[in-house]
């Protein structure tokens, strides 16, 4: 192997957090039982079949089966991680999260594995930008985006504590540690560089796109604050009317699309504001992907480092 | 969206002509060889994309060249023509399968195989109708394709068409309750145009199926729900051909064809692991010549 180049950071797929936390937590609490649907592997849970035999329940091929599975689990005292291939999991059984989990209340933790465009060359149907939009609109169902494999454990350990309708998205594609030791904060956001300028909200993969547009951005002279909004539901509203207050503009990123998702989230707080700030939404504008990496595709739709840069420079520049 | 390469075309068509002079020997003899090819086509594909669902692939190819090369009432070179029979690979992670079965049918030209799933190629990981002409409906989420094909089957009775619907399913993808709500729809309807194929390799992504959700008496299931079953070996072509165009009753009929995952490539046979492992170069040309023989 060559000498590995100083700048490039050591990069984690987080369902490998995932799956060590959810086994550690299950060692140590018995409630806590996992349902997948034929995705031992790819949810990472093959260790935990071995060491759970039991209180792994792969229901098979049926995702609506398995989100009902987890609720009937949820209400009779235990703590379900329902964990499957994220576009399957929301897409396939949204009712079940919507009216099962979300309006039963029932304590499920769902575990879209994979989400965003981590499945690249598979195409649209294996993508899961259209879940944020989706889940957000469902009443009483907590949206979790980690950041890195720290965040993903954190909020793992988070959601069995909080007994609540929660969705979790479990990165595949690698990200650098990008949180420090900060651990997950319900519902808050958390400022991973401060800046005068302009903000950028960003959630899951774009975290660690974000802060490197924010170190290019000073090199030119504009100060620009990050924002990793790792919970999209509930959103935390101050910190978006703060960012509102201190600087002059606000980019969202996600690797979603913007039509429901974290920028219209947090467009919704700018807009109904007695002054808003201009505004720039970089996601997926209501396009199926076409075929590529996921990298390629992160860059086909204006989703790299630099785009959220010039986006916050172009903020920076606008006379408000 | 990509155009027929007439030359293959052309070539299909003496291909469907001799088949249909031949004897059973020959007839037997040309879908082998025709199937393997596609095999090794499928398999330097996935080496090249660096992806590829290699084990389905395999296990489904000699239903998708018999249906292509002996049954299907299609045009490569008109894939809109109205009356044709329709396709429907519900089982769309095997795309591969697909699109070598399809190029050498002449419906796009060979060449752009090279191009499966790379950037901007019209060859997705999964099948698109918008890009890819012989793909009818666009699949990859499994349990979709039964519940089209019904709706195609329905159609063709109302334009009293004659045309034949025949879908490919996964035997894991049965686990998907939207299969039964839709195979309950064809009973009902008795719908006799249309053929379900199962492609019954007792695999899923990760166990087999009866050690993760049981799907056996699987023809007592299909019976149950009102459709008649026909049980063959998914590897015979003549088995299959004759499944695929018996003269059909009253009712829609399911095909369950037994089926090896990875089949002619010894180390992937029945082999979980190569639902969606890529082969390295050596194991490709080792894989080839075994299929060459
Ligand atoms: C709704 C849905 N859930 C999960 C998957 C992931 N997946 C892709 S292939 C596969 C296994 C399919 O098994 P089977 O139908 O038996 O096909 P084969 O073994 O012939 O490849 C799974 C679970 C999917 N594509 N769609």
């Amino acid at each position: 192997m060559s000498a590995p180049v100083a700048s490039v950071p050591e990069t984690f797929d987080c369902r490998v957090a995932f799956a060590e936390e959810l086994s550690a937590l299950a060692r140590e609490d018995e409630r806590i039982v996992a349902v997948c649907n034929d995705s031992v592997g790819s949810s990472n849970l093959v260790q935990f079949q071995k060491e759970f035999p039991d209180r792994l329940i792969n229901v098979g091929i049926a995702e609506q089966d398995m989100v009902g599975v987890g609720a009937g689990l949820a209400l009779s005292g235990y703590i379900p991680f329902v964990c499957g291939a994220s576009p399957f999991l929301t897409g396939r059984a949204l009712e079940q999260i919507k009216a099962d989990v979300a309006y039963s209340q029932s304590p499920v933790v769902l575990c879209g594995m994979s989400p965003g465009m981590a499945y690249g060359e598979l195409g649209p149907t294996h993508h899961s930008i259209e879940d944020l939009s989706w889940l957000r609109a469902i009443a009483g169902l907590d949206v979790v985006v980690p950041a890195d494999p720290a965040e993903t454990r954190s909020a793992v350990r988070w959601a069995a504590n909080a007994a609540r309708p929660a969705f979790l998205r479990v990165g595949r594609f690698k990200v650098p540690a990008v949180t420090g030791n900060r651990p997950f904060t319900f519902g808050a956001a958390t400022t991973l560089r401060d800046g005068s300028d302009v903000t950028v909200v960003a959630a899951g993969t774009m975290v660690s796109r974000a802060l490197d547009a924010a170190a290019e951005a000073a090199e030119q002279g504009v100060s620009v604050r990050v924002l990793n909004m790792s919970t999209i539901a509930p959103l935390d509203e101050d910190a978006i009317r703060l960012a509102m207050r201190e600087t002059r503009g606000i980019v969202t990123a996600e690797e979603a699309t913007t039509t429901g998702g974290l920028g219209a989230a947090v467009a919704a707080v700018v807009v109904t504001e007695r002054t808003p700030v201009p505004m720039r939404m970089l996601g997926i504008h209501r396009e199926f992907a076409p075929t590529g990496t996921t990298a390629f595709l992160l860059e086909h739709f204006g989703l790299t480092a630099a785009d959220i840069r010039q986006a916050a420079l172009a903020l920076a520049h606008t006379d408000a | 969206m990509l155009v027929a390469d007439p030359g293959t075309a052309a070539a299909w068509r003496r291909f469907r002509q001799e088949f249909s002079d031949s004897g059973p020997e020959r007839r037997r003899e040309m879908l082998r060889e025709r199937a393997n090819q596609s095999r090794t086509t499928d398999l330097h594909m996935i080496g090249r994309a660096g992806l590829g669902h290699v084990g389905g692939d395999m296990s489904v190819l000699d239903i998708l060249t018999t249906l292509f090369f002996s049954v299907l009432r299609v045009d490569p070179e008109k894939p809109d023509w109205a009356d044709r029979d329709r396709f429907v690979l519900s089982k769309g992670h095997t795309a591969g399968a697909l699109y070598a079965t399809l190029a050498a049918a002449g419906f796009f030209p060979t060449a752009e195989l090279d191009t499966f799933a790379g950037p901007l190629s019209a060859l997705n990981g999964h099948p698109n109708r918008v890009k890819v002409p012989g793909v009818e409906t666009n699949t990859g989420p499994l349990g979709h394709g039964l519940p089209v094909s019904v709706g195609m089957a329905v159609a063709a009775r109302l334009s009293s068409s004659s045309r034949h619907v025949y879908v490919v399913l996964g035997d894991g993808e049965l686990q998907e309750g939207s299969n039964w709500e839709a195979a309950m729809t064809a009973g009902h309807r008795h719908l006799t145009n249309l053929t379900a194929v199962v492609d019954r390799n007792r695999l899923q992504q990760g166990a087999r199926t009866e050690e993760t959700n049981t799907l056996d008496p699987l023809d007592d299931k299909f019976r149950a729900f009102g459709w008649d079953v026909l049980e063959v070996d998914g590897h015979d072509h003549l088995a299959l051909y004759d499944a695929f165009t018996a003269p059909r009753g009253e009712r829609p009929t399911c095909v369950i064809a037994n089926t090896t995952k990875g089949r002619g490539v010894s180390f992937m046979e029945d082999r979980v692991e190569w639902h969606h492992k890529v082969p390295s170069a050596e194991q490709i040309v080792a894989a080839s010549a075994e299929l060459a023989r």
